[in-house]
């Protein structure tokens, strides 16, 4: 379900017979993967190779008076056991702050602890041993004692002078603090006539991908080359990040990445217990096997969203918005996360707020703060889903004070499809957006008034169903205003080589990373339809340092963006260094010929002129028999990113349809619609399948996945069973609808989907909910959703 | 009972003869031992279902069982029902729908769907859905595996 705005009609390299662009062709890696023939890092294994477990505290906050790893030490099969204090011979600790987020602070923070620990999970030791349950048996027999202290565990009160400092050379636990006044707040909610106020509460969850995190590290004493084999969205920056705190030249550290067992922003940060891994390789001179149990995930994992935001909205009674206003807090655990930051989060959240609207009116206050809990960072659509649901659930507060329908308050206020390009009050630039558009498509899709008749039917029978409404903007194709500003060594271009090989197949090496996405397929269909070569004869290399050009990974709905267009602008000129040959070998110009299904052909008629195979044959075995002062290039690369915009924003409408059981307090969802524009569809299954999965994630976060602290900051949910995630059976069917409008900045006019599913599915989930709940008078501005929680506000309990 | 002790089963048609401590779980013998990686180990805790196996027909979490019980049992993993060519049309279905992502679940996925279309005919979304709830997807969203699951049971009815 596609449609374009009213644009020229041009044709471009991608248009070309044959395209696959546009098109749903399968990914050329799902065989290995259904076979169970993939290579997951958990697989791997390598002479000599020792596993590490890792001692962890049980407390929040305590002081290490002592280790005591002798009897352990004696255990057969253990090799070593190492502190913090040993490792740090070895590796360097660092602080995760960017210089572009201002005033941001954070403390040193080590490999394994030392002295002191600040989360329950940290690690205080490493056991290596012969194989994980030798290491995990010895693990139990290392004697660590604690002196407890009190834990900053309530973000709320972290900032009270009686709190315990968490690191005392900071002085306090504020980590960073932003403001923003944009336009006339003041004078706009005086001349509102009505101003609503909501406090909404987002639980802290986490990413639970299906592989945990892995590691295999393995330092070539003699080559001092270490090579990391680890499930990472982001190689280069892991290359970058272990060099440094190694004492390596970048030259001397590879990093590899196979298949990665699900990623969602999880595996894109830099963990204490990863690093503590490398620095063992070098310390022990032989391969390290780390694979985190499920336990460990829970406790160590990057957590993400645990905000508290206050939110205000002026609305005039004819449905004008006139300012919003928020005062955003979220507890980040002890340290700020290198190198991304822990920062960014409540920085979007700022951002964010009120972007699809036309008001300029604005201001916000975000906190960060310290806490002894797990650190927090970024998780797929950092931000968005609490500036979403804090913007949308005001926005259906005002509807509902003024008696106007949610969708008709939005399409009076959202920022007209004729406006671009424009800017939010934050400061935002848009090219090109759709809202409109996308708000008309949805609710075709729909059937909203039906719906909503069907609503008020059965309302009759005790019935008591929602309809939520959530418009979106989302960041993606990040340019170098995202982190390279700040100082961290994260690339934001990408690079890609395109090579014909002997046979006249293609080789294309990619710095952008598969983790399930589609990058291998966007890849190969991009080279494939420029070229003129079928897909099977593309093979597309990823996620090897050694082997691909320098660049970012995926990350942040970057990698058809910014990685397509690389590969796009390598192909054409491959392209071209192909057709100069043929023109040689043809004694023809290479103006009058094509590519196309893997052979020369007369750009006039189609008529086959030499097959790419013999062309290479010629190129690579009789280049003796070319014209005098021909030398073949049949490599091609380039590189790009983003220079025009910063951020390559996308927008959409998220729709959610649910029934609430009023008596049980159980949400059951029926169906949902997501209308989005991501630009230029290059595989419209995979953009469809990142919106359904983006959706999910969403929605585990709007009724299910809290991880849940006691006051002593002890994870009470540290497991599967416990820490509820969608299944099968719960969740709906989900409608997915687009409107393209491409960027202008790229060729391709390829943007990122990666996130837009999960930035609005809570807002819609919880909207309708509060819309089925309204004959009872009750708004809920929490998540998750819980039964506790609804029959809370229904007053049932 | 830290000695190890012998067992000999068959696992996907090969006759395996081994020494396995008491303690050892099923999914760790068919990964470390015979290097059967297909099989994943997602929770070790029997929630996941991303270690799901066929122990003499029947599907079980080689996280929950041990390596010992398998004495005198038939075992399949992904590898043999994909060599055997029994789920040729499932895995076939899967690809054509994108019922995968990151690939971690496929297996257990599809030897649990498996499971359902040889006890049903005509499984509808509903209780597809149903059969599959314990096996944890975190990247599709699951309507894809559902619509690949349909699909096949709908194209063998009418073979």
């Amino acid at each position: 379900m596609t449609s374009s705005p009213a644009k020229p009609e041009t044709l471009s390299v991608l248009d070309r017979p044959n395209s696959y662009i546009g098109k749903v062709v399968p990914r050329p890696n799902l065989e290995r993967l259904m076979q169970g023939r993939g290579l997951y890092v958990s697989d791997m294994e390598l002479p000599r190779m020792a596993h590490v477990v890792f001692v962890r505290s049980p407390h929040a906050h305590a002081e290490i008076v002592e280790i005591d790893a002798s009897a352990a030490k004696r255990m057969p099969g253990v090799t070593a056991i190492v502190t913090g204090e040993e490792l740090a011979a070895v590796i360097t600790p660092w602080v995760g702050v960017l210089s572009h987020l201002k005033g941001l602070k954070s403390a040193p923070q080590h490999a394994i602890a030392i002295g002191r620990v600040r989360w329950q999970g940290e690690a205080v030791a490493a056991v290596v041993a012969t194989n994980r349950a030798v290491a995990e048996d010895a693990a139990e027999h290392v004697v660590v004692k604690y002196r407890e202290l009190e834990p900053v565990t309530d973000m709320r009160t972290a900032l009270d002078p009686e709190m315990p400092v968490i690191h005392p050379l900071l002085g306090d636990n504020l980590a960073f603090e932003r403001t923003l006044d944009a336009g006339t707040v003041d004078a706009a909610f005086a001349g509102s006539d009505e101003i609503v106020e909501a406090n909404f509460v987002f639980g802290r969850h986490t990413g639970v991908t299906l592989e945990p995190r892995a590691v295999v590290a393995d330092w070539n004493a003699a080559e001092a080359r270490l090579t990391i084999y680890q499930g990472t969205q982001a190689p280069h920056m892991v290359q970058n990040i272990a060099a440094l705190h190694l004492g390596l030249e970048e030259s001397q550290v590879r990093v590899v990445c196979k298949d990665v067992g699900g990623s969602f922003g999880i595996k894109v940060h830099i963990y204490a217990d990863e690093m503590a891994t490398y620095a063992l390789a070098k310390l022990l001179r032989r391969p390290i096997k780390f694979v985190a149990d499920r336990v460990e995930s829970f406790n160590t994992d990057i957590h993400a969203r645990d905000h508290r935001c206050k939110g205000r909205i002026g609305v005039k009674r004819d449905g004008t918005i006139m300012a919003f206003e928020i005062d955003d807090l979220t507890g980040i655990g002890p340290y700020s996360m290198y190198p991304r930051t822990s920062a960014i989060e409540a920085n979007q959240v700022v951002n964010l707020v009120g972007g699809p609207y036309v008001t300029k009116n604005y201001r916000a206050r975000a906190r960060v703060v310290f806490q002894n809990k797990n650190v927090m960072c970024q998780y797929r659509a950092v931000g968005h889903p609490i500036a979403c649901s804090v913007t949308e659930g005001l926005v259906d507060l005002a509807a509902s004070k003024i008696g106007m329908d949610p969708v008709a308050i939005r399409r009076r206020n959202l920022i007209a499809d004729d406006a671009y390009p424009c800017a939010s009050p934050s400061g935002l630039r848009f090219e090109l957006l759709s809202h409109h558009a996308a708000m008309n498509k949805l609710m075709a899709m729909m059937n909203y008034d039906a719906l909503r008749a069907e609503q008020a039917a059965l309302r009759s029978k005790n019935i008591h169903r929602g309809i939520g409404i959530a418009s979106f903007i989302e960041v993606t194709n990040p340019s170098a205003a995202f982190y390279g500003v700040g100082g961290a060594k994260i690339s934001s271009q990408d690079g890609v080589a395109v090579r014909l090989d002997a046979q006249g197949s293609v080789i294309c090496q990619t710095s952008i990373t598969e983790q399930g996405q589609g990058s291998e397929s966007l890849t190969a269909q991009i080279v494939g339809s420029v070229l003129g070569v079928s897909m099977a004869r593309v093979r597309v290399i990823l996620g090897d340092t050694d082997h691909t050009p320098y660049g970012g990974g995926t990350w942040a709905s970057r990698g058809a963006g910014i990685g397509g267009e690389a590969a796009l602008q390598a192909a054409k000129i491959l392209r071209e260094n192909i057709l100069d040959v043929a023109a040689a070998i043809l004694q023809s110009s290479p103006t009058v010929l094509d590519i196309a299904d893997n052979a020369i052909v007369n750009a006039s008629d189609g008529a086959p002129r030499i097959e790419l195979r013999e062309l290479a044959r010629i190129v690579y075995f009789r280049p003796d028999t070319l014209p005098p002062g021909i030398q073949p290039e049949l490599m091609a690369t380039r590189h790009f990113v983003p220079r025009e915009y910063p951020f390559a924003f996308t927008n959409g409408v998220q729709a959610s349809w649910l029934e609430v059981d009023t008596d049980t307090g159980f949400v059951k969802l029926l169906r949902h619609w997501v209308v989005e524009d991501c630009g230029t569809l290059i595989n419209p299954q995979l953009v469809d399948e990142q919106i359904r999965g983006g959706v999910v994630q969403g929605l585990g976060a709007a009724l299910f996945e809290k991880c849940i602290y006691d006051e002593r900051g002890q994870l009470t949910n540290a497991n599967m069973a416990d820490y509820l995630v969608p299944m099968s059976g719960e969740m709906p069917d989900i409608d997915v609808g687009h409107v393209a409008s491409p960027t202008a900045e790229t060729e391709l006019g390829a943007k990122g989907a990666g996130e837009a599913g999960t930035a609005g599915a809570a807002a819609a989930v919880a909207n309708a909910v509060n819309d089925a709940l309204k004959p009872f008078g009750a708004t809920i501005t929490e998540i998750p959703l819980t039964p506790q929680i609804i029959l809370t506000a229904l007053k049932q309990i | 009972m830290t000695a190890p002790l012998p067992i000999s089963l068959h696992v996907n048609g090969e006759r395996v003869d081994a020494q396995v401590l008491p303690r050892l779980n099923l999914a760790d013998f068919l990964r470390e031992h015979l290097k059967l990686t297909g099989t994943h180990v997602g929770c070790e805790h029997g929630v996941c279902g991303a270690c799901t196996v066929r122990v003499n027909g029947q599907i079980v979490r080689s996280c929950l069982m041990l390596a010992v019980q398998t004495h005198c049992a038939l075992v399949e993993t992904i590898e043999g029902l994909s060599d055997s060519g029994e789920i040729a049309d499932l895995q076939a279905a899967f690809r054509d729908r994108n019922a995968l992502q990151c690939g971690f679940c496929t297996p257990g996925m599809l030897i649990a769907a498996q499971d359902l279309l040889i006890q049903e005919q005509e499984p509808d979304r509903e209780r597809i859905r149903e059969h599959l709830s314990g096996n944890y997807c975190r990247c599709t969203g699951y309507q894809a595996i559902i619509d690949a699951v349909e699909t096949t049971a709908r194209a063998r009815r009418g073979r």
